[in-house]
């Protein structure tokens, strides 16, 4: 479960809360769009918020529109691509890997 | 200063909470067809799925889900009947999609438990680890560090990814916290991550091999003062990967841990490194900032609702818990308890099983794998199983010397013969010419040789003294090329000397 | 030529009166002629259609058994991976990607030998109600180049209009097949979610998107309908029944003594006149025709919207994580020393146009810890409500009926920078997303005010597809008799070909 449950969310947000998004959704902003963002969002969240007006406990929540169950596929090997098709999009290649500027963070 | 252990558990209680990964051993990934098999060359085992290329989709493999199933099952856990799988979104390049399908609140198994039994200093003692879930996810691809120190991330210039991994089939298996293990918690976490690898493994659903990270250990633990209610600080272990890394990765936190605080220094809550050369840990990525998982249902699949008549055809098909069975053997063959502990240890339990199902003595069978042929493994640096030697082979060996037709100086020189390829027992025996010396003429021409050539020992066991007659049977073995039978010897000797041999 | 009908089009090819290649031909001089007004297109594969157009001829040369379509050429939305070509998603984030596999849609496509000349522009990942959000510039529509085609499939909408192509494929997740239908005067079918499979499909909300036929006719989308659509295993949400005989309903489907359900909230105020004179119009000739109108009343859908965009946000936000750089796709700031991080945030800043980072934050932010109960939690309940209307609606009509959209076409660049108002496009399409049922867009004439296209949509029952193929091609009937002549004629001409 959740920890911090607001019924009545925010329907604003601050330019360090859109820096805060735009970090965790990892996209590079400036101030500027920062600014511009957290400006229309009050806009735009006064109008979503909405959906809490009916969203009652009694009422359960639909993630999928048919109710699907057990769809599943049997444990068979199928071919896969060759590592030159796999690979064919690559920024960068080495030793039939793909080649990404230095990790930062956990090993 | 460096604490002692013992002043360590005087002061604190240690409370342990363990997250096993577990790799299923499937033919085919999660959520695509993908082979699952390792140590293949880099990107051939990957597809649109596996390697998130745009448009593709995951499907659930159903294997993985019996698997899991099972798994929940052994480990006494009810299975949901409707659990659901949710994507944990966080960016990291060894995950193609920068989410992770996992299952969040609707687990497919949930409060089980594991009991495991340790020695403890008024004896064998059995201490509850109660399992809070078990739940399906799916493995990342591997990243090669390049330009860094020893392939280390740290100072790397950048990186190469392979995604063959990406996407087997994971099991995780996290614990409730376990309180009361005092001074045992290091073997009470060794002996849970064992008995969870000999369940999984009796399951037939992992290859449960730690050093090819199939089964993977992260340990939580943090200390508290003896008596206090509130939990102390926790430090997240990871990289732990061999059952003794267990035991001292806990036992090094423990310390550490027991050090800050009395230093009045407080415990970061962080992911920690565990460095099998040192046996420490080191910090990796601190948690103060939790991650905002976001996790959501996955619109991709549908929800998992197995039902009654699925689950009851998958219990009735499990096999013996391992704890049971084992209690089991050690009464059928009569085993002492600290035999018994070898031959866990040593992990011969189903090799000397199959060798006695074949009509092979139980002890007779043990001591074959436990001794010589180990040795060969050991010597040979392979495991058991890899050796050319089966059941059957010692099953023959053993019928072979209670027929007298082997002693055991020359079943050993047989054993050799099989693992070194000659055949099967028989053909070791035919192609090298071994045969017990079942001619008492010719062992007494032996005798006689021998008592000759050593004329003053024969005299000191003619005159009663009986150790010296230890040197002549060696002679006379010598003097057979070992296909005497050691016993019809002495006989035949002291007889031939005068001494009565009962 | 290229002024038939796709169904036109397939029987003058099995009569053996043109060849696939000339018509394929004919429709790439068309596209050269007058793609550089309309640029409904942002690759054109000339070769490969020319060698497909080839092959089928080839085959029927034979005397092979071939598909009803086999041999027509096709517009392809760039949202569909098809093995080797460019899909960009109209994003600068996949430029240059070429797929190493055809998506579902795709390989049934060629599995019927239907051509595929190219793939068509789009807004951004499909988000947006104007095409005004592709990365490659927008695409005009041919009724009057200053104004949008609708959005996002404004490109397989224009092209059809256009007579660039006589079929096209879709994605609507909102409305991105119907809107543009509806303001190009083309005919497009949104099929119930799981009816035609998403493998391929670039997701921009996974249980919204849906792919789609496009054509001039209802006739010509029945067919492209059962072309693509069926239970594929490689899509988990696919349904595994048989797809619904939609060309039979719409060769010899009738609404006598069927009840036609006037949705209340799907109409009235924020509607043009024009709009709505066209859709009571539709009604009558509906009732003459022998159906029963009835009202219905759908409370919750006015909760539609916001639900929507709160949910689609958040699938998106996870759905574009892939776009980072590291396997394909562009990749910005990877000098000495960069670490991964920041050229994947250099990357998705630079790849992603500002819709796509708007909606990516909002669902960001819907999906956060805290905020997760009160906004992506409460849309899935409003989901619940709406899917509850339907159904309600269903047991007293056999399909609903409403305008497709509130307004016609508007000018390029008028509500570029007022997002809600722009959101407001698919007011009445969203709700059969929200619910995963059947919606169809069929040109219902030209409102009075500004002469432009009119859409008349109609909505059916879960893999009752074939409902509103019966009432779609019973009013297109009774519009052809008022009019003489299909309303595409009154389009204005083009690059000189009528
Ligand atoms: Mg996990
Ligand atoms: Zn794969």
């Amino acid at each position: 479960m959740r920890e911090l449950i607001r019924l009545t969310p925010m329907t604003s947000l601050s330019r360090d809360d859109v820096a805060k998004l735009a970090g965790l959704a990892r996209i590079e902003m400036s101030d500027e769009e920062l600014v511009n963002m957290a400006n229309e969002f009050t806009v735009i969240l006064d109008a979503v918020a909405r959906v809490q007006e009916v969203a009652g406990a009694d009422v359960q929540p639909t993630s999928h529109p048919l109710p699907l169950r057990n769809i599943f596929r049997p444990d068979v090997v199928v071919p896969s691509l060759t590592p030159e098709e796999a690979l064919s999009g690559a920024p960068a290649q080495e030793e039939q890997r793909f080649r990404v500027p230095q990790i930062l963070g956990e090993e | 200063m460096t604490l002692s252990y013992d002043d360590v558990v005087a002061k604190y209680e240690p409370v342990l909470g363990l997250e096993v990964h577990v790799e299923l051993n499937t033919n085919s990934k999660m959520f695509c067809g993908c082979s699952t098999i390792f140590g293949a060359e880099p990107n051939t085992q990957t597809c649109p799925v596996c390697l998130a290329l745009p448009g593709a989709l995951p499907v659930v493999n159903e294997k993985a889900i019996e698997s899991t199933i099972k798994i929940g099952l052994a480990l006494n856990c009810s299975i949901a009947p409707f659990s659901r799988f949710a994507r944990k979104n966080y960016f990291y390049p060894d995950m193609p999609k920068n989410f992770q399908i996992s299952q969040y609140d609707e687990p497919i198994c949930v409060d089980g438990y594991v009991d495991v039994e340790i020695e403890t200093d008024e004896g064998p003692k059995t201490f509850r680890v109660e399992v809070e879930r078990v739940h399906m996810e799916e493995d990342t691809g591997k990243s090669l560090h390049v330009g860094g120190a020893t392939g280390r991330i740290h100072g790397a210039e950048y990186s190469l990814l392979d995604y063959n991994r990406a996407g087997i089939p994971l099991v995780e298996i996290v614990t409730k916290i376990v309180p009361g293990t005092g001074k045992y918690a290091p073997e009470v976490a060794k002996a849970y991550v064992a008995e969870l690898r000999d369940i999984l493994r009796s399951l037939g659903v992992s290859d449960v091999k730690m050093e090819q990270g199939s089964l993977r250990c992260d340990a939580n633990v943090s200390l508290r003062l003896i008596g206090a209610e509130k939990l102390g600080t926790r430090s997240e272990t990871k990289n732990v990967n061999s059952l003794r890394s267990v035991e001292r990765a806990i036992r090094g936190e423990m310390i550490r841990h027991a050090e800050l605080l009395n230093a009045g220094g407080r415990v970061v809550q962080e992911t920690r490194h565990f460095q099998e050369d040192t046996g420490l840990t080191r910090s990796g990525r601190s948690k103060e900032q939790a991650e905002d998982y976001r996790y959501f249902p996955e619109p991709d699949l549908v929800p998992v609702a197995p039902d009654a008549a699925w689950i009851e055809t998958l219990r009735a098909a499990l096999p013996e818990r391992s704890s049971i069975r084992r209690k089991r053997l050690q009464e059928a063959w009569a085993v002492p308890d600290k035999e018994m502990a070898a031959m866990i240890n040593a992990d011969v339990l189903d090799i000397v099983e199959a060798t006695v199902l074949l009509g092979a003595d139980p002890t007779k069978s043990r001591t074959w794998w436990l001794g010589e042929i180990s040795r060969i493994a050991n010597d040979k640096d392979v495991a058991l199983a890899d050796l050319s030697i089966t059941p059957a082979d010692v099953a023959e060996i053993v019928a072979l010397v209670n027929a007298g037709e082997l002693t055991d100086k020359l079943a050993r020189q047989v054993v050799e013969g099989v693992i070194a390829g000659e055949g099967k027992p028989s053909e070791v025996v035919a192609k090298r010419g071994i045969k017990v010396v079942n001619d008492d003429g010719a062992l007494m021409a032996a005798i006689e040789k021998v008592c000759a050539e050593q004329a003053e020992t024969a005299e000191k066991v003619r005159n009663g003294h009986l150790p010296a007659a230890g040197a002549l049977i060696g002679a006379v073995m010598k003097e057979t090329k070992g296909q005497a039978d050691a016993a019809r010897v002495r006989e035949l000797l002291l007889g031939h000397l005068g001494q009565a041999t009962n | 030529m290229i002024r038939n009908n796709a169904s036109e089009m397939a029987a003058k090819l099995a009569a053996g009166e043109i060849t696939s290649v000339a018509l394929t031909q004919a429709h790439l001089d068309r596209i050269a002629a007058v793609d550089t007004d309309v640029h409904a297109f942002l690759h054109i594969d000339t070769e490969g259609a020319l060698a497909q157009a080839a092959a089928v001829d080839a085959k029927r040369a034979k005397g092979a058994k071939l598909s009803p379509l086999a041999g027509v050429p096709l517009a392809l939305k760039d949202v569909m991976a098809q093995k080797g070509i460019p899909t960009t998603c109209g994003s600068k984030i996949l430029e240059g990607w070429r797929p190493p596999y055809d998506s579902t849609v795709v390989a049934n496509l060629k599995k019927n030998d239907i051509v595929i000349l190219g793939k068509t522009n789009m807004d951004e990942f499909a988000m947006g109600s104007s095409t005004e959000n592709s990365a490659y510039g927008p695409t005009h529509n041919p009724w009057d180049l200053t104004r949008i085609p609708g959005g996002s499939g404004g490109g397989s909408s224009a092209a059809l209009a256009a007579f660039e192509a006589p079929l096209a494929i879709g994605t609507d997740t909102g409305g991105s097949i119907r809107q543009p239908a509806a303001v190009t005067g083309t005919v497009g079918v949104k099929p119930t979610y799981g009816g035609v499979s998403r493998y391929g499909l670039v997701a921009f909300s996974s249980s919204l998107d849906q792919a789609g036929p496009c054509a001039r006719t209802v006739l010509d989308a029945a067919l492209l309908h059962e072309a693509i659509a069926g239970h594929d295993p490689k899509d988990a949400t696919s349904i595994n029944a048989p797809v619904p005989q939609v060309v039979n309903a719409a060769k010899s489907g009738d609404v006598k003594g069927m009840k036609i359900g006037v949705v209340k909230e799907l109409n009235g105020d924020g509607y043009q006149a024009g709009v709505r004179a066209r859709f009571e119009e539709s009604l009558e000739l509906l009732a003459k025709a022998g159906a029963e109108i009835v009202e219905v009343s759908a409370p919750n859908f006015e909760y539609a919207l916001a639900a929507y965009y709160l949910i689609a946000p958040s699938e998106c936000s996870s759905n574009l994580a892939r776009f980072d750089a590291m396997r394909y796709g562009l990749r910005v700031g990877d000098v000495d020393g960069a670490s991964a991080e920041s050229v994947m945030n250099l990357t998705r800043e630079v790849g992603f146009g500002k819709e796509v980072k708007r909606r990516i934050i909002l669902g960001t932010y819907a999906l956060s810890s805290g905020y997760y109960d009160a906004y992506y939690g409460s849309a899935q309940k409003v989901r619940t409500l709406i899917t509850q209307d339907f159904t309600k609606a269903f047991e007293k009509a056999d399909v609903l009926v409403s305008p497709t959209c509130p307004t016609t076409a508007f000018k390029i660049g008028e509500k570029a920078n007022d997002p809600l108002a722009m959101y407001l496009n698919d007011i009445a399409t969203i709700p059969v997303n929200m619910a995963g049922i059947g919606g169809m867009s069929l040109p219902s004439g030209l409102a009075d005010e500004d002469g432009l296209p009119v859409g008349f949509q109609i909505m059916s029952p879960v893999m009752k597809d074939d409902r509103m193929y019966s009432v779609g091609a019973t009013l297109e009937a009774a519009l052809l008799s008022k009019w003489g002549a299909p309303l595409l004629d009154k389009a204005p001409i083009m690059g000189g070909v009528r």
